[in-house]
């Protein structure tokens, strides 16, 4: 298997084609920021204008639809860059103006860190080795 | 409560709020002193009007996790109905005069008081937060809001230029129009407040969407004001922020958009108003830093224990607080010391029923909040930090069992670490130490954001230096959590454009007009 950062787990990738339907093609912009920040928007292409400022970090792969782009700032994507994204689904309410609130639903997401061959894979520059004075910008 | 005045906390602790009952009865219930009506419409043009497609949705208490009434589901066409009513306002609104005005404000400001504790009741209910909060600073601070906005509008003078002996200009504020505006859950009333009460004050008419987590206690408390204010004036539209809230800051006929949240939103917003080439108010979250310096535990005083309490106000309001002091940064020669007692003083914080006036934290505000806040535990632990308290779910019984309760938490860890730049909004602390005061200034500013920060120290020209060389909107000083009107609030870098809580928010909400007058009584000489 080729190695990803990003992954939807099946209630999600079942919202997804849900919400498609209704609205058409989708993409994520990952959040930061106080309230309802920290997580995924998803809007129907063309809501959100994505610029330089922006890290495509790739498309999901959900059968029956368009593939979902997700984007998250640059500045974000700094720190993000070792982690591995699966989007997921809960109960919630709401949140800015993501597509899928009405439906009681939010999604959300799950991190884990990418194993060394993943980020070899990825060609990401290699992390500081442990106990190395992080990085300040 | 220090966040109203400046009095010892610890008087708070003590001594619970000298009526009312210790445990309030939930609202509806046998005994309360408030009740939510079954479901709540639109408030548009003075009148409760239902929603154009017919649909309401669920309001949940994040108390029990039940719902506990139903809301309007609005969509554009009910956001084009409230426009339409404020615009039929605005022109005999905004020929009001500035005593008329500030009389409504003072009105809304007394009848507030007069209900304070069946309004500071519901909120809890809504929001999950603990009734001492709303009792003791939610409230109060919403009711000074509105007095503040009505002395500063009576205090606004305009100006007068001299360009030459002949030649004047008159500068007179304006107010823009209809202006919209989107609250946030975290503090609903006093959000709604901070935003309604400048706008109302410069002559604006208001269409203003609740956040969908908490559309309820804006609507008990409107019921109680609603008289005092003409209609068309304040319009309220409920519903999601995609079917109700991209519609109103999309909308080509207001004049500025307010809003308080997060950052993808923030842009969506800017991007809206840059269709329509409309000014935008954002207020949107931190990653604020707590600096404690190596003089604080000097002595084990009175101050040292206020800097305790300091480093604990990560859990105040569950940790949903856009200013949250949400990293601590602890002089590595106090380090142990320090944050042994303050790891002490956190355990002790008394988490319960939000609606038990001794109870310190309450409920996060909804259930994805709350599995946000789980994730971030995960991505802590996966990160590498150090768990040093909490870290889970808190099970409280009962009927709490159903309701949204973190353990206060706090990580151990480094800067670069996600749990470090990521805002959670929940009652978890990102601990870190600091060698020096170069050091400490270099670790507070590796962020994203600018909103809020604190800083301890018992040497004032080191409070002073360290306060200038943060970049954020403010900057505690030997305190934190404090919101009164007059001081200015808002953010540098990411956290967002303006200033609220101050008269400069005026100026937000007005245009400028200039008069260039001659009076000269010939020609200029040119043709």
């Amino acid at each position: 298997m080729v190695a990803s950062k990003i992954d939807v787990t099946p209630a999600a990738a079942d919202m997804l084609r849900s919400l498609a339907a209704k609205h058409g093609p989708l993409m994520f912009h990952q959040s930061g920021g106080c309230c309802d920040g920290s997580s995924p928007m998803c809007y129907p292409v063309g809501m959100f204008r994505t610029g330089a400022s922006d890290v495509h970090l790739g498309d999901l792969d959900v059968a029956g639809i368009d593939p979902v782009a997700v984007y998250m700032s640059a500045s974000q994507y700094e720190l993000w860059k070792f982690t591995h994204i699966t989007i997921d689904l809960v109960d919630g309410r709401g949140s800015g103006f993501s597509v899928e609130a009405p439906e009681g639903k939010r999604f959300l997401i799950r991190s884990r860190m990418l194993t060394d061959a993943e980020v070899a894979e990825l060609g990401i520059e290699p992390r500081f080795a442990l106990g190395a004075q992080p990085l300040r910008r | 409560m220090t966040m109203y005045a400046d009095a010892p906390a610890e008087k708070a602790e003590e001594t619970p709020p000298a009526a009312g009952p210790q445990v309030y009865a939930a609202p509806g219930a046998e005994g309360s002193v408030v009740s939510y009506k079954p479901r709540y419409d639109h408030f548009i043009g003075g009148r409760y009007v239902p929603p154009a497609e017919g649909q309401y949705f669920d309001d949940i208490t994040p108390v029990t996790g039940k719902p506990f009434t139903e809301m309007a589901r609005g969509t554009a066409k009910d956001v084009d109905a409230a426009v339409e009513a404020g615009w039929k306002a605005f022109p005999s609104w905004s020929r009001t005069s500035p005593a008329e005005r500030a009389l409504m404000l003072t009105r809304i400001a007394d009848r507030m008081e007069a209900n304070l504790e069946a309004i500071a009741v519901a909120e809890t209910w809504e929001n999950g937060k603990p009734v001492r909060e709303t009792l003791a600073a939610d409230i109060p601070l919403a009711i000074d809001h509105f007095r503040y906005f009505a002395g500063a509008l009576r205090a606004q003078e305009g100006g007068v230029s001299e360009i030459d002996h002949d030649t004047i200009a008159y500068h007179f504020h304006e107010p823009l129009g209809v202006v919209g505006q989107i609250i946030p859950w975290n503090f609903p009333i006093l959000m709604a407040t901070w935003k309604l009460a400048p706008a109302l004050a410069a002559g604006n008419c208001v269409v203003l969407k609740p956040a969908e987590q908490t559309p309820a206690s804006i609507h008990l408390l409107l019921d109680l004001i609603k008289d005092l204010i003409p209609a068309g004036v304040l319009n309220i539209v409920n519903g999601f922020g995609f079917e109700a809230g991209a519609p109103l800051a999309s909308h080509p006929r207001i004049r500025k958009i307010a809003f308080t949240g997060e950052t993808t939103t923030g842009r969506l917003i800017m991007q809206y108003a840059s269709e329509n080439l409309i000014p935008v108010t954002l207020e949107l979250g931190g990653k604020s830093p707590n600096i404690f310096f190596e003089d604080v535990a000097r002595e084990h005083d009175a101050f040292y224990e206020k800097a305790q309490e300091g480093f604990s106000f990560f859990a105040l309001n569950q940790g949903e607080v856009c200013t949250c002091p949400s990293r601590a940064l602890v002089a590595k020669s106090i380090y142990d010391g320090f944050v042994g007692d303050g790891v002490e003083r956190v355990k002790r914080i008394k988490q319960g029923n939000p609606l038990d006036v001794s109870t310190m934290i309450g409920a996060q505000a909804s259930n994805d909040q709350l599995e946000k806040i789980l994730s971030y535990m995960d991505i802590g632990t996966q990160g590498g930090a150090k768990l040093l308290t909490g870290g889970e779910r808190a099970d409280l019984g009962g009927d709490l069992t159903g309701g949204y309760y973190v353990q206060p938490t706090i990580f151990e860890g480094t800067n670069d670490m996600r749990i470090f730049q990521e805002e959670i909004f929940g009652p978890v602390l990102a601990l870190t130490s600091f060698d020096g005061f170069d050091d400490a200034i270099s670790i507070a500013n590796d962020t994203l954001y600018g909103l809020g920060a604190g800083v301890w120290s018992r040497d004032g020209s080191q409070l002073y230096r360290a306060g200038r060389a943060i970049e954020a909107g403010r900057v505690w000083c030997n305190t934190y959590h404090q919101y009164p009107a007059h001081a200015a609030f808002g953010g540098y870098k990411q956290s967002g454009i303006g200033r609220e809580n101050h008269k400069m928010m005026l100026d937000h909400y007005q245009q400028t007009k200039n008069l260039l007058v001659s009076y000269a009584e010939g020609p200029m000489g040119f043709f």
